[in-house]
Parts: C-alpha cells; sequence; structure tokens
C-alpha cells in the first residue's frame, strides 16, 4: 500500500498550499490496483434467524472521500433495514461503515448490494445471505454436550481403539465409546483464508455457524484487526444463544488452559487467540459468563505479585469469580469435596494441564512439579454434568481433550493417545448419564482438524532387528501386544514388546524414535534461524528424518483433511452425510429448537463497542478525533471537522475534508511500510514449553 | 486506525533487531563467555571470591498450585548470594545478547515474538556483565552469578520475571 515518494511530496505541497487557502477540492484518487469492498458477514454466510452480528462494509485501497456510498440489502437501503445509520469510520486508505449489533428477524434469502463511488471510479460488490430458522428434529434434546478431541483425525481414533480395545484375528474385541453411537459423518475443517486452519478458527465455526480466519474466534477479520483485535465485527455464539434465548446451563471444561483455543471459542470474539487478558474479561461477562469452568490457565487470573501468574495488573480474577457466586477449586481433591455448586471454576494447573500418561502413569515429579493433583477429563466431566443438569431449562457444555493435539504437535503419538483414550472414556460417562436419564441429550464427538499422523504397522526387536529395521509392515505387523486387564480402558503397560509403528506426514528434522518418551520432549531445537533435530530424542535406534517443512517450522503441523464426527440421541439423525463444519452449528440449533429472535442481545450490553479510537465516541465524534490524531502526526494545525455525513449524502461531502484527504496521501506513506515491516505472526505457534506439555 | 498498540511497537523492535542481527557476522564461540568483576551483591572476600551455591530448577518453589506459587527456603535464603545453575538458553531474536531467559528444558519456538508468551514458571531472566553479551545457543548454558528475587521489570527490555541472574560467568557446555 505504500505510495510513490512522490506522491508524498505532492501531498505534503498540497497540504500545504490547502492550509494557505483554508480550502482545497480533494484530491482524486483511487488505487484502482488494490481498491476493492469487503463486505462481513462474507458472501454465502448462513445465520440462525434473529443471531446477533456486526455488519461492515469496507472501501479499501482508497485515499480519498468516497463522493457516493450506498449499502443495500435487498434492494432497500441498509439503514432503513437495520434501523440505524451505522458507524462511518475512516482511515488513511479506507473507509468504512459499520452496523454494530444487528440481525436479519425473518427467514429467506438476503443479497447484500453496496456501491462506492470515488469521482469517476466506481466500485461495487454482492454478496448474499441465507437466514434460517430451527428445523425441528425427531426428538427435541433438553442438553447438547460437544466433546472435541483436538486433532483427533482419524487415525488417532483407531490408534486409540488398537491400543485400548484390542484386537482377535482383525475384530476389535470391543468398540471405542465414541465409535458406538448411531450416527456418523466427516466434517470439513477449512476457513475463509485457508484450505489449512487453526483451533480458534474451527472451534468459531462449531461455535457460531460462521467461518473465520486462523487465530480469530467469534469475529470477521475487518482491515483494522491488527491494531484493534478485539473489537471486530461479532457473530453471536452458543453459549450467548442458549443463555439469553432459553436461560440455558453453559460449561466448558477442557485439558488445556481455559483461555485456549478451543474453549475459548465459546465464549470469546477476537481476531487474536493469544489475547488472553481479553478473553477472560469476555468470558467474565454476564452475557456469556459458563457455569461451569474446568481446565488449566490460572497463570491468567492471578495477580502480577503472585509468583507463578502472567497478568500485568493487580486483578484477583479468582476472586473476581467468587463474587460472581464460583465455588473456586484447584486440586482433584477439592473437586471431589466441592459437592453440586451452583457454579464451578476448576483451575488445576498454571499452564495447560498434564497429558494422562504424566498424570496417571508416569508421574514424574521434574514434569508435574507441584501439580501432582490433578482430577482426570472423566471427573471434571462428572462433575460438570452434576452442575448442569441442575438447570430445569437444560445446557449446552463443550468437553475437550486438547493435549491430542498438544501432543501430536511434538510427534509423540503415545501422549496423543493415551489422551484420545481419556477422552474416550469421557464419553462413555456422558453416554452413560445421558442414557441414565432417559436419552433427552444430543451427544457428539468431534475433531477440529486433523494432525498428520499415519499408523504404519508394530515396531518389535524380539528376533534382534532394530531402529527402521524392526518396523513390521503388511503379515509381519501382527498385533500389537497392549493389554487391558484392569479393564479401565488404559493398556496396563505403555512400552510393551511389539507395539503401534507410527509416522508422520509433516514434520521438521528431528530424531524418529520408537520407545515412548519418558517425559515430554521437543523434537526439534533452534539453530540460528532454523530448527534441526533435538538430540534428546536421539535415543535407541532412532532414525533421523530429514523435515518436510519449512526449516523455520519446530513442529508437525495440522493437515486439511475432513475429521470424523459421531453422535448420539435426538437430533443425532442430522450426522449422515459429508457436512461443511459451520453446519455443526446449525445441528445444534436444530435439536435444542433454539428461537434467536427471543431475548436481548448479548452485544447491546457488551462494555466495549466496536471503535476506531475509542469505546464511547459517536460517528461523529470518532471520526473527527481520529482526523484530528492525522492532523497533529502530520504537524498540522488542528481543526475542528464536520461530522461524516450519513450514507447516500456523501456527494455533499465538504471542501474542508479536502485538506484532510491530502493529509491521508501524507500519512499513507508512514502507514504503508509499517504495514510491510510486520508480518502476521502467526499465534497459533505459541511458544510451548515443551516439558510441560504445552 | 492511526493508533498502534504496544505489542506493534515491541514487534517492530524485535524485528528490527532481528534484521540488525542478521546482518551482523557470526562470532566466534567463546567459553566462557566472561569473567565480570565488582558484581553487585555478593560481598568483598580478600584473595577469593564466594564459592556459588548449586542452584537446581526443580529447587525453586516448595509447593503452591493454580493458586500460586511458593518460593522455597532455599531459593529465599540465597537472594543477593552467588549461586550457579545449568539450564537452556530459550530462543531469543538477535545475536549478541546481553540478557536472556534460562529454562530447564529447551523451549520450542520464540517466546519474545508472541504478544502472550507462555512461559514455564521456572525460568531465570540472566542480565550478561555490563558491556557482555553472548551469542544465541541450542546448548546447555552454565550460569553464575548474584540471584535477584522478586517481581520486577527489567528496565531495559520491560521484561517481567521472578528470579533473576545478574551473570558474572556463562559457560556454554559443548
Amino acid at each position: 500500500m505504500a505510495l510513490s515518494c512522490g506522491i508524498r511530496v505532492a501531498s505534503f505541497v498540497i497540504i500545504g498550499l490547502g492550509l494557505l487557502a483554508g480550502v482545497l477540492p480533494a484530491a482524486p484518487r483511487v488505487r484502482a490496483d488494490t481498491a476493492s469492498i469487503v463486505i462481513v458477514p462474507i458472501h454465502r454466510a448462513k445465520f440462525l434467524a434473529g443471531q446477533r452480528f456486526d455488519f461492515r462494509v469496507e472501501a479499501n485501497g482508497i485515499t480519498t472521500t468516497p463522493t457516493n456510498w450506498a449499502v443495500r440489502i435487498n434492494g432497500r437501503d441498509a439503514t432503513e433495514v437495520f434501523g440505524k445509520p451505522g458507524r462511518v469510520t475512516t482511515s488513511d486508505t479506507s473507509y468504512e461503515q459499520t452496523f454494530d449489533d444487528v440481525t436479519f428477524s425473518n427467514p429467506g434469502s438476503y443479497t447484500i448490494e453496496a456501491r462506492v463511488e470515488i469521482n469517476d471510479q466506481t466500485l461495487t460488490k454482492t454478496v448474499a445471505y441465507e437466514v434460517v430458522i430451527a428445523q425441528p428434529t425427531a426428538r427435541p434434546a433438553k442438553n447438547v454436550i460437544l466433546l472435541i478431541g483436538d486433532g483427533m483425525s482419524l487415525p488417532a481414533r483407531t490408534a486409540a481403539r488398537i491400543v485400548s480395545r484390542g484386537l482377535d484375528q482383525g475384530k476389535y474385541r470391543a468398540w471405542l465409546e465414541m465409535d458406538d453411537m448411531e450416527f456418523s459423518n466427516v466434517l470439513t475443517t477449512s476457513g475463509m483464508d485457508s484450505i489449512a486452519t487453526d483451533s480458534a478458527n474451527s472451534a468459531s465455526a462449531y461455535a457460531t455457524g460462521h467461518k473465520s480466519v486462523v487465530n480469530a474466534m467469534g469475529v470477521y477479520p475487518g482491515n483494522n484487526a491488527d491494531t484493534n483485535p478485539n473489537q471486530q465485527p461479532r457473530v453471536e455464539n452458543i453459549g450467548e444463544l442458549v443463555k439469553r434465548t432459553r436461560d440455558m446451563g453453559f460449561g466448558l471444561v477442557t485439558t488445556a488452559e481455559i483461555q485456549d483455543a478451543t474453549p475459548a471459542a465459546f465464549v470469546a470474539h477476537t481476531r487474536r487467540r493469544s489475547e488472553y487478558m481479553a478473553i477472560m474479561d469476555q468470558m467474565l461477562d454476564p452475557v456469556r459468563l459458563p457455569d461451569v469452568i474446568m481446565g488449566g490457565g490460572s497463570a491468567s487470573l492471578l495477580p502480577q505479585s503472585t509468583p507463578g501468574s502472567r497478568r500485568k495488573d493487580d486483578r484477583d480474577l479468582i476472586k473476581e469469580f467468587e463474587q460472581r457466586g464460583f465455588t473456586v477449586v484447584t486440586t482433584r481433591s477439592e473437586l471431589n469435596a466441592a459437592g453440586t455448586p451452583a457454579k464451578l471454576l476448576g483451575l488445576f494447573h498454571l499452564g495447560n494441564m498434564n497429558v494422562y500418561l504424566d498424570r496417571e502413569v508416569f508421574r514424574k515429579p521434574s514434569v508435574l512439579k507441584q501439580f501432582t493433583d490433578q482430577p482426570t477429563l472423566m471427573e471434571m466431566t462428572a462433575k460438570a454434568l452434576a452442575v448442569l443438569e441442575q438447570n430445569p431449562n437444560g445446557f449446552f457444555l463443550m468437553v475437550e481433550g486438547a493435549s491430542i493435539d498438544k501432543q501430536l504437535h511434538p510427534l509423540d503419538w503415545e501422549r496423543a493417545i493415551w489422551d484420545t483414550i481419556e477422552l474416550d472414556q469421557t464419553v462413555g460417562v456422558v453416554k452413560r448419564w445421558a442414557k441414565a436419564r432417559g436419552d433427552d441429550t444430543l451427544i457428539i464427538v468431534t475433531a477440529d482438524h486433523a494432525h498428520g499422523m499415519s499408523i504404519t504397522g508394530t515396531y518389535w526387536e524380539g528376533d534382534g532387528k532394530t531402529g527402521r529395521d524392526a518396523v513390521r509392515v503388511y503379515q509381519d505387523a501382527g498385533f500389537p501386544d497392549y493389554r487391558d486387564t484392569s479393564g479401565n480402558g488404559f493398556p496396563d503397560a505403555v512400552d510393551v514388546p511389539r507395539r503401534l509403528a507410527i509416522n508422520w506426514a509433516n514434520h521438521p528434522d528431528y530424531y524418529h524414535n520408537y520407545d515412548p518418551l519418558d517425559e515430554p520432549t521437543a523434537p526439534a531445537v533452534q539453530e540460528g534461524a532454523v530448527w534441526v533435530a533435538n538430540p534428546k530424542r536421539n535415543r535407541g535406534a532412532a532414525t533421523l528424518m530429514v523435515g518436510t517443512l519449512p526449516r523455520s517450522v519446530d513442529q508437525g503441523v495440522h493437515t486439511v483433511e475432513d475429521v470424523p464426527l459421531t453422535a448420539s440421541g435426538p437430533g443425532a439423525e442430522q450426522f449422515r452425510r459429508p457436512m461443511d463444519n459451520t453446519e455443526l452449528f446449525f445441528a445444534m440449533v436444530n435439536a435444542l429448537g433454539l428461537d434467536a429472535r427471543q431475548g436481548r442481545s448479548p452485544f447491546s450490553v457488551a462494555e466495549e463497542p466496536i471503535a476506531l479510537t475509542g469505546a464511547s465516541l459517536s460517528a461523529g465524534d470518532n471520526a473527527a478525533a481520529s482526523n484530528t490524531a492525522w492532523a497533529s502526526a502530520l504537524g498540522l494545525p488542528v481543526q475542528t471537522l464536520p461530522a461524516p455525513v450519513e450514507p447516500g449524502l456523501l456527494a455533499n461531502v465538504s471542501l474542508m475534508s479536502g485538506v484532510l484527504a491530502s493529509a491521508w496521501v501524507g500519512g499513507a506513506w508512514w502507514r504503508g511500510r509499517r504495514r510491510q515491516e510486520v508480518p502476521e505472526l502467526a499465534d497459533d505457534s505459541r511458544p510451548r514449553a515443551v516439558g510441560g506439555d504445552r | 486506525m492511526r493508533h498502534t498498540d504496544r505489542r506493534l511497537r515491541r514487534r517492530d523492535l524485535l524485528l528490527i533487531t532481528l534484521a540488525v542481527s542478521l546482518a551482523t557476522p557470526a562470532m566466534g564461540r567463546a567459553t566462557p563467555v566472561s569473567t565480570g568483576h565488582g558484581q553487585p551483591g555478593w560481598p568483598p572476600v580478600f584473595g577469593a571470591r564466594p564459592e556459588p551455591t548449586p542452584l537446581d530448577f526443580s529447587e525453586f518453589y516448595s509447593g503452591g498450585g493454580a493458586r500460586g506459587l511458593v518460593l522455597s527456603d532455599k531459593l529465599t535464603a540465597l537472594n543477593g548470594q552467588r549461586v550457579v545453575i545449568t539450564g537452556f538458553m530459550a530462543p531469543p531474536l538477535k545475536s549478541a545478547l546481553d540478557f536472556f531467559v534460562l529454562t530447564r528444558v529447551p523451549m520450542a519456538l520464540c517466546p519474545f515474538c508472541s504478544s502472550d508468551a507462555e512461559w514455564p514458571e521456572d525460568i531465570v531472566f540472566v542480565r550478561m556483565p555490563p558491556g557482555q553479551t553472548i551469542q544465541p545457543t541450542s546448548a546447555p548454558v552454565r550460569v553464575t552469578g548474584t540471584l535477584d528475587l522478586g517481581t520486577k521489570a527489567d528496565e531495559a527490555t520491560g521484561f517481567v520475571s521472578l528470579v533473576r541472574i545478574l551473570a558474572d560467568t556463562v559457560e556454554v557446555l559443548r
């Protein structure tokens, strides 16, 4: 977006002349090569009638004020349809109109046409929306429980079945709990920006029914996402919907930090999943505050003076939860002793909880440190059900097996698969609970994206071969030696003589080891600007694998394949053909029969309205304030400007704003350079201490 | 949109630093890297520096949990004393470091690159002796220096830390 030096010089000349003369006509300029209109929500977006959202039209790549601006919805002016004028904002290269907190109440098709004229040039954009009401299922569901195995693609489910259940002459001795369900299908996982997605974007699709971009949840990306990640165009999520329309219970249970992408996507609206403090603030808002929250991540709740805190202020969020009526527990013992409170916050680790193998099997002090009394996912979920079933209106509960993904990333299949089994045992808890109360609950088990894990056969050193020569394929693979004599679903031993041989579709340079790692160990370490194989994984007969990913990548990455889904209970019949991931939202809504046209908007009481330069400015104040800032930045006298005109009246833009249009050009060079210098950092690659399975 | 948040500025600084560092020729390996004199915190002993007390990452905290950690008696007693500890350098963004973060195990990824770095609980902020720098390394690093405890923001970097060592010697163990 950088403008040429000549334009810059010229613009300052124009500004100078403009100041001398007092007024100047706008310098007509459209960057024809980059100018475009963006409308969010995007083309083919689907809404539940009454679902709240922010509607935004951006004209980007323009450096002067549009002379005409028209947004029409099914032929009617948007201001008329939404009953308000929309908030006009500008930048040095864009012009926007945002309608905060609007909705479509009537089902049907909507065509949105935006037409922007800048002197003799015209930009147009047309998108179409579909608005639906809940389609009743054969039986209504009182509750919905969504269990997400993060990164749990088909190979993870198969490996868990082999390890947990075993086979006799090719037939499994038993199905997994997540296999033994009434319906199954597959979901797509791609977002609006890329075929490859992350957990924020994919969970956001489940939570809202809308596509977004990597690292985003509950919002569409606006053109100011870099500077205002927490004030982007929102779409209402199912947590907000069940609370406002029916006063239902709402719960989130995870083995990750409670601010991590998957649980956060069911409450938060942010372009950046790493905005943990903003996510906590949004979670605490009564319009979406869950009744049950369990997982790790207490570091983001402790005041900065407390050792272990990650906050940069003195707020004690644990106290704030207690003030909102929450019982707070921090160990398995406290969880078991907590009875059945009305509201429950369980925080069992400063960061992510340890994985099942480290928590329950290896129990190495150097790995667990102070956290020797963490509950299992089964225990957390059982308690969540006990708390939530007190609500006579039913509930929505999301349960996440988070570290399946967090261990597939570092290519540690044993830790990932034991956590898959833990999620499966949790599915068993949920199924038995639902059956005991008469099968009134839709239970869905799925993943949010895939990982490049594959099961090759078995590994066996019994005949003296080691390393890759001991990988057994086809008939030589036979069957591995895992046995579950205790019947708890988990094999008695991890390091059995004949174990699974697992390979990876994508990876950095790393040592492929054939034995379980006794503690989490990073596959790659940094040498200068590149990542090289971690020598600590060069153990036994390990094979050095040359990476298949850019050298800047330190771990395995998500893959793009569809993910399997299984479901039982009322509404489960909806899952019998391949589905877009956004349709999971509508399937849950259908089963519950939610009518989003009831109740008060969660956004109407939001603490932070979307604004470019301040939370409480009106449209006119807002633009005037930012114009003033531009003038100041350029050393120009600060002038009070007329408020931006309403759409449709823009042809009457005053001559005074011509001065500013020129000033934008001067500012554009600086802005453009900044944008090029600041590359997008993938927050998905949040740093992790590999010793602590982050 | 004129508004730029702090994170953006910090990223800029880091990236500029990175750009500068990439243009800097690699320094030769130095083991030990530095031998400082006159470091604050240890008492003047005629003829010999006091022997540093060995410290292990497992000895930082004596208890606590999700509600916060409790500093161990050993760590507290050693505040202001010379200690020696071995760990790994967290991935930095530049080639000549006057400070770094020491961790028990190698960290995956660069915590400085993220707006909300997820550091483990047991880390040490190591400040190099004045005027001395060290090259990034993936090898184990032995740090000797004066222990400084308490939540504090580093004046030069703004990095908030709980456990710091003002180093007089830093050795790369290859």
